[in-house]
């Protein structure tokens, strides 16, 4: 495997290179494998590969996106790249620093740079905290701010992510969902984030409430200069809100493009039917669309197939993928793929999109 | 497609359903209108709290009484009203001629009963079947849902199924008694984008087959999207648009049928600006006065916030609860 996953250069060239090309993170082969204990001396029976052998970069400035459906290790990947869960193999690069080598200490120095946001904002904010108190704990243990000063930021948080400053001393059970993941954000940016995790933030919230929250995320990107990890299974707002996209299936990375290329020429078959399961708000296009219905249930990741992990549910596999891993290889410029099959000649649109 | 004729099925007038909380009365419903037809695929779209799973559960009292209430309203289905029946009657139809489907099948199967057992008992308890004629029933039906060795699979525990295959189990209980109608509360909303797929596919081709009416209640404008004949839009417990698919996706006319398909990210296309609808959902615990959107709407005037708005008919099926004429640019 190469070192540089250069994926920012557009296919065709018709975008400009005017994107930010410094890598701000850069994850390799990174592992975690949780061990399944049993018996009643709780000895170990078997391994669940939740993250097997990941890898990818993100560019500073841009949003990658993390889609995959459950089991498939988009969250585990996240946690572990942020060191909130244990790495059971490769490396991370944090904008140069390896953050495996760090230290407790050095580690909470450099957490400030990076932040999370979680998916369920009722379950996230402590319910005896006021809002005052849940955006400044940050700044309270990372910053030597007067309180005078850190009120004055916790006012421009709550008016930066579209709050009132007298929502201050309230409690989050007097906020409505999509107000609670606001708070939320603001803690995150409380400390001038680069970099932030965004695990599933609209997921939890009504349709007319996710577009209000997206847009805030982006606003912010633009002003802050912010780097999204951001994970999810909306396979729809992704599109919207991502500059590349890597698709997980069961531990594993299976694609990784640019947004245009990722949805109009998927490679792998896997993202073809992802694509093809997706319904889309119009009826004349729904019942014309050919789809791809993927027959079975994802395998579990304690036991999963050989060779290629998606082989048991592929439309096009065959004995080689149930004997050789395929290999994580560029296919097209900037389009990353694992599958034996992959064709980058093929027509856009080919398979699992749809036709009118 | 379900095949369609004139024939209703069902008919809600005027419905209400309250519950009486710590805090105050939460209205929930809030005057519901709507036909169903036989063979009818209807979506009923909405968010979290705009009444409409909890219209649907109120016409088979499968809320708790109390706290819940119904107010007012009939639902008429064969000639009898579903809100004036005594719980014995009631036990009849649940289950037998009107199926449901909830969200979680995990939690509405019995987890110490196998999947078998629950099928069998649902038929036995609606029909005059045998123990040997309900198994080999239930047997059916379980390949007619597309479970994969049906027989083996009769005798697994719900939690030996995954998430797909419980939804499934659920779908052929729903089925177990060739109900007229199917009410499905979110049925794919706990499912993996590809499982959901089968699921609709699995329903689609079902309905074809079997003509019973369905009524799938959803929070999701693409999955009704390619399933059903007719929507109801629903807000703050009352249905604000009703339309023909086709109809309601291509020339929406109430301001938050517009603004749900305006804030919604689509796979097919990229670059369009999301718009968002401004505000927060209404507080059910306050009596409504007016339409309850008013405060969300970019065309509200004062008539909004003091006169609950009727219902206008825009073309033969489409009808929409609003004051202001979008296509006029004016009020109505």
């Amino acid at each position: 495997m190469t070192n540089t996953l250069d994926t920012t250069q557009p296919a065709d060239g018709a975008e400009p290179a005017a994107r930010p090309k410094e890598v701000l993170v850069k994850i390799r082969g990174l592992k975690r494998h949780f061990p399944v204990r049993a018996g009643l001396i709780k000895r170990q029976v078997g391994v669940v590969k939740a993250v097997d052998d990941v890898t990818f970069d993100i560019y500073r400035g841009e949003t990658l996106g993390l889609v995959g459906e459950s089991g498939s290790g988009k969250t585990t990947t996240g946690r572990v790249l942020l060191r909130l869960d244990k790495c059971d193999g490769g490396s991370i690069d944090f904008d140069g620093t390896d953050l495996l080598s760090l230290g407790t200490s050095d580690l909470r120095d450099i957490r400030p740079r990076m932040q999370t946001i979680f998916q369920d904002p009722h379950a996230c904010l402590n319910p005896r905290m006021t809002v005052a108190s849940i955006i400044g704990e940050p700044l309270r243990e990372h910053t030597k701010l007067l309180s005078a000063e850190r009120e004055e930021r916790i006012h421009d948080l709550l008016k930066l992510v579209g709050l009132a400053p007298d929502h201050a001393n309230r409690y989050p059970h007097e906020f409505s969902g999509g107000q609670r993941q606001r708070i939320g954000i603001a803690r995150a940016i409380a400390l001038n984030p680069e970099f932030i995790v965004c695990d599933e933030p609209i997921a939890a919230l009504d349709v007319s409430i996710q577009a209000q929250v997206v847009n805030l995320m982006l606003e912010l990107q633009e002003e802050l200069g912010l780097t999204y990890l951001f994970i999810s299974h909306d396979l729809s707002m992704v599109r919207h809100i991502a500059d590349r996209v890597a698709v997980m299936y069961l531990g594993k990375v299976v694609e990784l493009a640019n947004v245009d290329d990722l949805y109009d020429r998927p490679l792998h078959p896997y993202t073809q039917a992802l694509q093809s399961a997706v319904p889309v708000p119009d009826p004349i296009l729904e019942r014309s669309r050919e789809r791809v219905i993927l027959e079975g249930d994802i395998p579990s990741p304690s036991n999963p197939p050989s060779g290629c992990r998606f082989r048991t549910r592929c439309p096009i596999a065959t004995e080689k993928c149930e004997s050789v891993e395929p290999e994580f290889r560029e296919l097209r410029a900037g389009q990353w793929v694992a599958c034996h099959y992959a064709d980058p000649d093929q027509q856009p649109n080919a398979g699992g999109e749809h036709h009118v | 497609m379900g095949r369609l004729n004139n024939e209703t099925v069902l008919d809600v007038r005027g419905l209400r359903t309250q519950f009486a909380t710590q805090d105050g009365t939460v209205h929930a419903v809030n005057g519901v209108d709507f036909t169903l037809n036989a063979g009818e695929f209807l979506g009923v779209v909405g968010e979290s709290g705009s009444g409409k799973s909890v219209t649907m559960m109120s016409l088979l009292k499968l809320i708790p009484m109390p706290p819940g209430e119904i107010a007012g309203g009939s639902a008429m289905f064969d000639n009898q009203d579903l809100v004036e029946l005594t719980p014995k009657d009631l036990r009849t139809i649940r289950g037998g001629r009107i199926g449901f489907i909830f969200q979680d099948p995990m939690t509405s199967l019995n987890p110490v009963i196998t999947v078998g057992k629950q099928i069998t008992e649902a038929i036995r308890l609606h029909t005059e079947a045998s123990k040997a004629e309900a198994k080999a029933r239930a047997l059916e039906l379980l390949e007619l849902v597309g479970i994969p060795d049906p027989k083996q699979r009769l005798k697994n525990f719900p939690h030996e199924m995954s998430g797909g295959m419980r939804q499934r189990v659920m779908i052929a209980m729903a089925l177990a008694c060739s109900p007229e109608i199917i009410i499905a509360d979110e049925p794919t909303t706990a499912l993996d984008v590809t499982i959901q797929a089968q699921i609709i596919d699995q329903v689609r081709n079902l309905q074809d087959e079997l003509g019973t009416a369905v009524i799938w209640i959803t929070h999701d404008l693409a999955v009704v999207a390619g399933l059903a004949d007719r929507v109801l839009v629903m807000y703050g417990g009352r249905v604000v648009e009703e339309a023909r698919v086709d109809v309601l996706y291509s020339n929406p006319q109430h301001p938050y049928t517009k603004g749900l398909l305006n804030s919604l990210p689509r796979l097919d296309q990229q670059g369009h600006e999301l718009i968002p609808i401004e505000g927060q959902p209404p507080n059910m615990l306050t009596e409504p006065v007016g339409c309850a959107f008013a405060p969300r709407c970019e065309y509200a005037f004062d008539r909004c916030y003091s006169e609950t708005p009727g219902y206008t008919e825009i073309a033969i099926g489409q009808r929409v609860a609003c004051h202001f004429d979008m296509n006029a640019g004016q009020p109505r």
